[in-house]
C-alpha cells in the first residue's frame, strides 16, 4: 500500500434524511474523517446504480449510499427500491472482484449527526485497511 | 465505378456472417450495387490484398467481434486506414458481446481451464531454419470502438436482415447521419412487443422464475410471468423475436441512447419491481438470478463502466 493513502469515498445522501444528518453533524462541530465527497440526492431511490459504477471507475475507493429508515422515505418508497437494487448490485460487485467493503447502504434519519461520524469513520478505516482500489481497465487493456 | 465494401470477422462465431448471408436474394442487390473487396469467410482475398489498397479506397468496412487477439487488433487498425466508413456490426464490435464475458478471468485463467496441465499454446516456435506464430491473445477483451474509430454500431446478436438493409440503405444514400449513431430505432423492445399491452401499468413480483422451470403463456408480458426479461431496458430493433418465440428477451441489442451502462441499467429495472421491503425476502427473490453479471452483462461486460471483473 502507497505511503499515506487516503481513500476517496463518494457518498450519495437523500436530501431529507442523510444529508440532514450530515447537516447536523456539521452545526453541532462533530468531527469525523475527511475522505467522502458528498452528492446530494433527493432520494436514495434516485441513486442509479449506473452513478455508484461509474464512482468506481472513475477511481472512488468507495461509495456510500445513505437514505432515510425504512417507513421513513419522503416519497414512501425510494428507500425501499434502493435496498432491492443494492443487494443485487452486491451481489454483480462481488462477481466484478469488488470487495464488501467498498459499497455500502446505511438508513441514517436527519437527528442521527452521531451516526454519520460513526458510519462514516469505521468506512474510511476498513477501506483504507484494503488499500486503493485500482481501476481494473486501465492497468489490463491490451 | 462501384462503391467498395470489406467484412471482417474478430473475435466472433459466425452468426453475423450468417446474417449477411440471410438477407437471402437481396444479397444480390447488395452485389450489384457494390463491390465486395475483402470477406475472408466468403471470398479468397488476403491480408496483403487489403495493404495494397490506397488508404480510403474502401467506401464501407462491417467488422463483426470483439478484439481479443493482437491479430483481429492489426486487422481492424489496416480496414481503418482503408476505409471512410467503419460500421461495428453486430453486439460484439459494439458492446464486446458473448466473447466479453471472457473479461470475469484473464488468459491464465482461460488457458488453466482450458488445457489444465496439459500443453499450452506456444507464441513463437521454430524448427529446421522455419517458424510459426500465434497471434498474442490479450488478458482483456475489449470493443472495436476502443481500439480504432467507429462510425456507426449495427447492433443484434446478429443484427437482423432488417436493420442489415436499413443501413445498407443509409451508407448508399445522401446524407450520412452523424457519427456514432447506433442504426436501430432507438426505443425500448417493449414498444415493438407483441404483448405489450398485457405488461400490468405497476409490475410487481413475489418470485423471478427461470425459463426451463415454467411453460411461459404465449401471450403474456413474460416479465409480469416472472421471467427476466430485459426488453424494458434493451434497444428495438429486432421486432420482439425471443419475446415472439415465447423466451425473454436477453438484451443483445443494448441499451438506447439514454444509457451508458446497459447492465447496471437493467439490474436496476429487475430489482425494482421485487414486491418486498424486506432485506432478507429481496435476497431470497433474487435467489432465482444466480449470476448477475452473465445475466445483465451477457453482451456488453467489456464496454461496461467497470469493463471487466478485477484479478488479484
Amino acid at each position: 500500500m502507497p505511503e499515506g493513502f487516503e481513500p476517496k469515498i463518494v457518498a450519495f445522501f437523500c436530501n431529507w434524511c442523510t444529508y440532514l444528518a450530515a447537516d447536523l453533524a456539521g452545526t453541532s462541530r462533530i468531527k469525523y474523517a475527511p475522505n467522502t465527497r458528498v452528492v446530494r440526492v433527493m432520494c436514495s431511490g434516485r441513486v442509479d446504480p449506473q452513478f455508484i459504477l461509474d464512482a468506481f471507475a472513475k477511481g472512488a475507493d468507495g461509495v456510500l449510499i445513505g437514505g432515510c429508515h425504512p417507513g421513513d422515505c419522503h416519497y414512501q418508497e425510494g428507500n425501499y427500491k434502493a435496498l432491492r437494487r443494492f443487494v443485487l448490485l452486491k451481489r454483480l460487485a462481488k462477481q466484478m472482484g469488488l470487495e464488501d467493503e467498498r459499497l455500502r447502504l446505511e438508513w441514517i434519519s436527519a437527528a442521527e449527526g452521531e451516526r454519520v461520524k460513526t458510519v462514516i469513520n469505521d468506512m474510511v478505516e476498513k477501506v483504507r485497511a484494503l488499500g486503493p482500489r485500482v481501476p481494473a481497465r486501465r492497468k489490463e487493456v491490451a | 465505378m462501384k462503391p467498395k465494401v470489406a467484412f471482417y470477422w474478430c473475435a466472433s462465431c459466425g452468426g453475423c456472417e450468417e446474417a449477411v448471408v440471410d438477407l437471402d436474394e437481396k444479397i444480390l442487390d447488395v452485389a450489384n450495387a457494390v463491390d465486395i473487396v475483402f470477406w475472408p469467410v466468403a471470398l479468397d482475398f488476403k491480408e496483403h490484398d487489403v495493404d495494397a489498397m490506397p488508404d480510403g479506397s474502401i467506401l464501407a468496412s462491417f467488422i463483426n467481434g470483439a478484439i481479443r487477439n493482437s491479430d483481429q487488433l492489426k486487422m481492424a487498425k489496416l480496414l481503418r486506414a482503408k476505409s471512410q466508413v467503419v460500421v461495428a456490426f453486430g453486439v460484439c464490435a459494439q458492446l464486446g458481446g458473448i466473447p466479453g464475458l471472457a473479461n470475469l478471468t484473464d488468459a491464465k485463467g482461460i488457458f488453466a481451464e482450458v488445457f489444465k496441465d496439459g500443453v499450452s499454446p506456444v507464441r513463437l516456435h521454430r524448427d529446421n531454419g522455419h517458424s510459426l506464430s500465434l497471434p498474442e491473445f490479450f488478458d482483456t477483451v475489449v470493443e472495436l470502438g476502443r481500439v480504432i474509430d467507429v462510425d456507426y454500431y449495427l447492433p443484434g446478436c446478429p443484427p437482423t436482415p432488417k436493420i442489415i438493409g436499413a443501413a445498407l440503405g443509409v451508407l448508399l444514400g445522401s446524407e450520412l447521419p452523424p457519427k456514432g449513431t447506433v442504426l436501430a430505432p432507438d426505443q425500448a423492445l417493449c414498444e415493438e412487443c407483441p404483448r405489450k399491452d398485457t405488461r400490468p401499468e405497476k409490475l410487481l413480483l413475489k418470485e423471478f422464475k427461470r425459463v426451463h422451470q415454467v411453460v411461459a403463456d404465449q401471450q403474456t408480458c413474460l416479465l409480469a410471468q416472472g421471467l427476466a426479461c430485459l426488453g424494458p431496458g434493451t434497444r428495438a430493433g429486432c421486432e420482439a423475436m425471443c419475446p415472439r418465440g415465447n423466451m425473454p428477451c436477453t438484451g443483445c441489442f443494448g441499451p438506447t441512447s439514454r444509457v451508458r451502462d446497459f447492465g447496471a441499467k437493467a439490474l436496476s429495472a429487475l430489482a425494482s419491481v421485487i414486491d418486498s421491503d424486506d432485506e432478507v425476502e429481496i435476497a431470497r427473490v433474487l435467489d432465482a438470478l444466480p449470476d448477475p453479471a452473465g445475466l445483465f452483462y451477457r453482451y456488453s461486460l467489456p464496454s461496461s463502466l467497470l469493463g471487466r471483473r478485477r484479478m488479484e
